[in-house]
């Protein structure tokens, strides 16, 4: 219970269904900030207060459990390292996939708890057989499916989401209000909870020095010099204040950022766009593509190792790279240990470090970080 | 519900509910000259007079709070402010503002205080120019008495000693007529922060050394929001509160049906105190010895665990740690199982921290953990305590489960 209104709403639907429910606030960080500021929706003892009223008014006990130790180093430390390492990382999915449903529902089990439900958007469906998987919410403008993409069999069987197929966030509100929770109206949360006023780029300035280094084109060519690679991203056109202009004279993007050189790569737009992705670091949600059917083991790129994942045969899907994109039609395979995600259309913004959730329909089938990507012209030109 | 948590806030007693309901149909401000008004007065004065006598001091002596945590800061920074203002300094002139050099500066600390002094002598340190020295404790959480000594010194630069006379969170009642005695010997002033050992030890006669002294209604089943500071006639404070000047030390309108409240209950556990006593210090070895046999694991703090020296112990607290356990896992499995226990520290927004008090006694950040605080009253009973003995087996079982998780974390690898 964050002190916002989805999970005070989700755990009113919990109780309300029956089951013996606890309410449990994170405590995120050691030293609190009092009240809510901005768009943060978490995490200050204001949000603590708010979800310990909503508790009361729902009749269950109420708890806070510390985990600032676990977040600092799995969640706030991996998102200092990434960006240190060129890459872009989500921060959200890292807190679902190790606070949320690792270290939260860990202890709840050994507690005695069967799951952990939360307020999120997205819907679990049990099959006839009894397998459970994860799927879209409903109210596709909501859906957080993307973000829980990370979880695994074990963590979904432990996993309730009650505003799955809730048509959209007024009707949440509107039941909060008519439950006579104090946090109906309580503005959603956007920016990242550990980021107090949203400036995510002079926040890691201060933990990572900045160094100043070249900026170079495809060809290595220097074109420009910059204060620190690590405030770049993938895509990004502005404040690059380039020396040189192109030969062409059309505007130029961030394409790579290479830390251990100290070098941000600059190109025109096109070249942002990927064709292929893929990652070594991927899971299934659920039943993984063979047992759902959805593709074969290849029995050509099967690895020697059994311990090495199956090479799967190709299959269709659609792939989504972050919270709010669009998912576009790809072709997906597991070859040599790692999935790789061919994309039907040409992909911009794609960067090292972010999330691919393969999608079949409605259907989340699993994801992975990616480790590298393809651009669209070097493919062509191949 | 078993309410084993009466170190946080004591029920009140029927008699003490009933003479505070009674004191609430009085109309009339003490300090108004008319009838009415005298008879606040009366009731304010009555009070003063029935607390002072728990604690063998005279009326005069006891300016009422609004609680125990305004008792202690109006100690703590009214004497550092009242030594450093009337002391001449170098120059001959009266040191007034922060701006000017404190000529006694240091404080005298132990380490195992209760927030409310910590908090309140870190500020002066912030913000007033005063240096805080800390004092060890031992193992059993006591102040040690030849760092107390070595710290002391000649006494000249020392604006205070404050101390607790028994520790709140493991109940270990801490040397205070020794140390009184060896500040008073360099002319050093004292408070004692009795409010967890005010009711449950005699405290009267306050040892020769002792200038002020803090306590509070609800820790003894009076109201919350009413607390005292015994101020002997020889010792100064500087006001924290600025206003009618209605108290010796403080400001603001007298709390009468409060006040009367506190003086029921005070004398109500000081009447009751020796037979209370032994209730609860039978109950309390009774639970020592059940956990000693069924939670094996476990590790007894304090002096309460030892046993063999009932006055270094309070008779209601016990308090343990439990290796691999969190505290508040215990002690949300013990609140489903119907009994309302703590983990002795403080918390900021409902999150334990490792106690700094188990942390200045000698224990790692891991073990100060796994705290759980009993504390009984004096209507708790046996069957109460058997039913936590039953019950604490299996929460301890399933707390250091839920511990191992967290330490060896399997899920999202």
């Amino acid at each position: 219970m964050s002190g916002g209104v989805d999970s005070a709403v989700a755990t009113a639907r919990a109780v309300e269904a029956g089951h013996d429910v606890v309410g449990v606030h994170l405590a995120l960080s050691r030293m609190p900030g009092t009240l809510r500021t901005g768009s943060r929706g978490c995490c200050t003892i204001e949000d603590s207060l708010d979800a310990r009223r909503a508790a009361e008014k729902l009749g269950i006990p109420f708890y806070v459990w510390d985990f600032s130790e676990r977040f600092r180093a799995d969640v706030v430390d991996d998102f200092i390292a990434e960006y240190a390492a060129g890459r872009t990382p989500n921060p959200c999915m890292r807190c679902n996939e190790r606070i949320k449903f690792a270290a939260v529902l860990e202890k709840a089990l050994a507690l005695g708890f069967d799951a952990v439900a939360t307020g999120h958007y997205a819907h679990i469906v049990t099959d006839a057989a009894g397998n459970r998987e994860l799927h879209r919410a409903s109210d596709e403008a909501k859906d957080q499916s993307y973000v829980l993409g990370v979880l695994t069999t074990e963590q979904l069987a432990h996993a309730m989401f009650p505003l799955g197929t809730t048509p959209s966030k007024a009707v949440v509100r509107a039941e909060a209000e008519a439950r006579g929770l104090t946090v109906a109206q309580k503005p959603d949360s956007h920016d990242i909870c550990f980021i107090p006023d949203g400036d995510t780029r002079g926040w890691l300035a201060d933990r990572i020095p900045p160094a100043e280094g070249a900026i170079v084109d495809r060809d290595g060519t220097p074109v420009g010099s910059h204060d620190g690679a690590t405030s770049f991203t993938v895509g990004q056109r502005r404040g690059l204040n380039l020396g040189v202009p192109a030969p062409d004279g059309r505007p130029r993007f961030v394409l790579e950022v290479r830390p251990s050189s100290n070098e941000v790569v600059v190109g025109p737009r096109e070249a942002l766009a990927i064709r292929e992705l893929a990652g070594h670091r991927f899971t299934w949600a659920g039943l993984d593509p063979v047992a759902s059917g959805i593709t074969r083991a290849d029995p050509e790129a099967a690895s020697a190792d059994p311990a090495a994942p199956d090479a799967l045969l190709p299959f269709d899907c659609h792939v989504q790279v972050r919270a709010h994109a669009d998912p576009v039609p790809a072709v997906a395979r597991v070859r040599d240990g790692e999935l790789v995600v061919e994309v039907s259309e040409p992909l911009l913004g794609v960067a090292p470090g972010q999330t691919a959730v393969l999608y079949v329909g409605t259907r989340v089938l699993g994801q992975c970080t990616i480790d590298r990507t393809v651009a669209a012209d070097l493919v062509d030109a191949h | 519900m078993i309410y084993l948590d009466h170190a946080a806030t004591s029920p009140m007693p029927g008699v003490v509910r009933e003479a505070y309901l009674a004191a609430l149909e009085l109309q009339g401000n003490p300090s108004s000259i008319h009838s009415a008004g005298q008879r606040a007065r009366a009731m304010v004065d009555g009070a003063r007079v029935r607390i002072a006598a728990t604690l063998g001091v005279e009326a005069i002596e006891v300016t009422f709070t609004g609680g125990g945590t305004e008792a202690v800061n109006l100690a703590v920074k009214g004497m550092f402010w009242a030594r450093n203002a009337s002391a001449p300094s170098p120059g001959g002139a009266r040191a007034a503002g922060s701006g000017d050099a404190r000529p006694r500066p240091r404080l005298l600390v132990p380490r195992a205080e209760h927030h409310a002094t910590l908090d309140a002598v870190e500020w002066l340190a912030q913000h007033e120019g005063a240096e805080l020295h800390w004092l060890e404790v031992d193992e059993l959480g006591a102040l040690r008495l030849d760092r107390l000594a070595e710290a002391l010194g000649d006494g000249s630069d020392v604006a205070l000693l404050t101390m607790l006379a028994a520790n709140n969170e493991v109940g270990t009642v801490q040397p205070v007529a020794q140390a009184a005695a060896l500040a008073a010997a360099v002319g050093v002033p004292v408070h004692v922060d009795a409010i967890a050992a005010y009711g449950q030890v005699r405290l009267d006669p306050l040892p020769h050394g002792v200038s002020a002294v803090s306590i509070s209604a609800h820790k003894v089943g009076g109201p919350v929001g009413v607390g005292a500071l015994v101020l002997r006639r020889t010792a100064e404070v500087v006001p924290l509160l600025h206003g009618g000047s209605q108290q010796r030390g403080r400001s603001g309108t007298m709390d009468a049906a409060g006040a009367a409240a506190f003086a029921v209950a005070a004398e109500l556990a000081h009447a009751e105190l020796d037979e209370r006593s032994e209730h609860k210090r039978a109950l309390r070895d009774r639970l020592a010895e059940g956990i000693r046999r069924s939670v094996p694991q476990a590790v007894l703090s304090g002096a309460a665990g030892r046993l063999d020296d009932d006055a270094l112990a309070l008779p209601g607290t016990l308090h343990f740690t439990v290796p691999g356990a969190e505290g508040d896992s215990l002690l949300m499995l013990l609140d489903a199982a119907g009994f309302a226990v703590s983990t002795g520290s403080a918390c900021q927004a409902g999150v334990p921290e490792p106690s700094h008090v188990l942390l200045a006694m000698g224990l790692s950040e891991a073990d100060a953990r796994g705290a759980l605080r009993v504390t009984l009253g004096p209507a708790t009973t046996v069957d109460e305590i058997d039913a936590l003995l039953a019950a604490l087996p299996a929460a301890v079982e399933r707390a250091q489960s839920a511990g191992l998780a967290a330490q060896v974390p399997r899920l999202g690898r």
